[in-house]
């Protein structure tokens, strides 16, 4: 598990990686009423703004943590946007991205270092 | 936040583990451990303790006693007060000479004084338009006392038992009531939309108070976001907010708070700041109105959206004021003002999010209903 200075998680299985907001972001935004995922099928650039997350107290957007295609979105969020709260780092996860490029992956933190970014 | 000003509860409510905030120049509780969506649901269904020591609590005298202060103060609203009985509390405004809201206020019938509760950000500015205009009455700010609310439908059972005959008091009534707290100056009102009441208690007391009613199973301490989806949900206006010293209380769909004797062809006719303006209004309608308003989708329509008339084209007939998820709709919510050509319940208009029109329909407010103790 690999985590970005945006609080996002990213878990990487094959050449697939799953992307989610940690614990952490999920506990500061409050209770999370609405997601907006990204289209499945959409190429997405490092840094595009492409999840919109709005809580009982304020929109925020995620960002494309890499270059890729959207191949997988979480639908149940777009009823139940509380599981993001409620399982951040499982049932609530956000999108899946086919990157086209890893080498990113290697920048971002590891679990360690993502606990000493947040204390 | 150094700048910011404590109230009597502020360790309070940091000992509760409450998220602080800064809001009106003070140090406010945001949030408890509930959260905000729990603890406007447990609002609704038990009880939950509200700090609003930050608004003003202001006592206005005059010689010739209530009927003097009442005389004096309908000067500055356009409310009757001379017609307010005694222990009886009204909702009110200030207005300024445009006809706009300079803020909205509570006055309340104390017998042979007047008690005035205004909104934390404009108080010092409502003191010295009250000293100003009202240059035959004593305008004291009371500096010394609390302020909480106890609001939802357990209220009354936790509040009972410290000040003992509350339970028969009428939404609007106020009391005073000796207690174990000190002397404490109730009234069954506040601005959630339910049953509860509003309790002012000596500084000194006050945690103790607030402490005694905590120990109730049925009451949560609640912080400012819930307070805002309440009001919200509740179909309340925030000052600064939804009405403002552009809008007038025509507009605002507050002119049910103008009685009679004060408007055209009453006995006591005008004779406030802005009267020309609101009074035609009353009579020939105005332009724009605050409507509540309902989106079809999931996304809240927050403050600044600006809201259109049909999906492409065309020039905005209005904008969002206030807009939330309602925890108790469990749909969003938002209040704001749209061109009276727009504003019949059941309009479809277009609120434009993130470069989107999304639609959304004209409701009636409130959106929850009332459980006042009438």
């Amino acid at each position: 598990m690999k985590y970005t200075e945006e609080h996002e998680w990213l878990d990487q299985d094959g050449d697939i990686v799953t992307v989610g907001i940690t614990s952490h972001a999920a506990e500061q935004l409050g209770d999370i009423v609405f997601v907006e995922l990204p289209e499945v099928g959409a190429e997405v650039t490092k840094d595009d703004e492409i999840v919109v997350i709005e809580s009982v107290k304020a929109a925020s957007d995620i960002l494309a943590p890499l270059d890729g295609e959207i191949v997988e979105v979480n639908e149940v969020l777009a009823d139940s946007p509380s599981k993001v709260n409620e399982d951040p780092e499982g049932d609530g996860w956000f999108f899946r991205i086919k990157p086209s490029d890893t080498s990113p992956m290697d920048d971002y933190m590891d679990e360690a270092a993502y606990k000493d970014f947040i204390d | 936040m150094s700048d910011l000003r404590e109230t009597p509860l502020t360790g309070l409510h940091k000992a509760l583990g409450a998220k602080m905030t800064g809001f009106a120049g003070y140090e406010m509780p945001l949030q408890y451990g509930l959260g905000v969506m729990g603890e406007h649901l447990h609002t609704r269904d038990k009880a939950g303790l509200f700090d609003v020591s930050h608004m003003g609590q202001v006592l206005v005298r005059h010689e010739a006693g209530y009927g003097g202060a009442a005389q004096a103060m309908e000067r500055l609203v356009p409310v009757s007060l001379m017609g307010l009985g005694e222990k009886r509390q009204r909702y009110g405004f200030f207005i300024n000479d445009a006809g706009g809201i300079r803020d909205d206020l509570m006055l309340t019938n104390r017998g042979d004084h007047l008690l005035v509760v205004v909104n934390a950000a404009c108080k010092a500015d409502d003191i010295a338009w009250m000293r100003e205009g009202l240059p035959d009455c004593e305008v004291v700010e009371v500096t010394d006392r609390a302020l909480i609310a106890l609001q939802g439908p357990k209220a009354v059972d936790a509040l009972a038992p410290i000040a003992a005959g509350c339970e028969i008091m009428k939404f609007l009534d106020t009391g005073i009531f000796t207690s174990d707290y000190g002397e404490l100056w109730v009234s069954r009102s506040g601005y959630t939309g339910e049953d509860g009441f509003e309790i002012s208690v000596p500084e000194a007391q006050a945690e103790p108070l607030a402490r005694a009613l905590l120990l109730h199973e049925a009451v949560e301490p609640v912080g400012l976001g819930a307070r805002d989806s309440l009001r919200l949900e509740a179909g309340l206006c925030l000052y600064g907010q939804d009405i403002d010293a552009e809008t007038t209380p025509v507009e605002a769909g507050l002119s049910w708070a103008i009685q009679k004797a004060r408007r055209r062809g009453g006995e006591r006719e005008g004779n406030f700041p802005g009267a020309d303006v609101i009074l035609d209004q009353l009579e020939n309608g105005v332009a724009r109105c605050r409507v509540g308003l309902r989106p079809e989708g999931r996304a809240p329509m927050r403050a600044g959206t600006k809201i259109f008339g049909s999906e492409t084209g065309g020039e905005a007939v209005g904008q969002v004021t206030s807009g939330a998820f309602g925890p108790s709709i469990e749909a969003p919510m938002s209040m704001g003002y749209v061109a009276a050509s727009h504003a019949s319940a059941g309009t479809t208009l277009y609120g434009e999010v993130r470069g989107k029109r999304l639609p959304v329909a004209v409701a009636e407010m409130p959106f929850t209903p009332a459980n006042f103790k009438r």
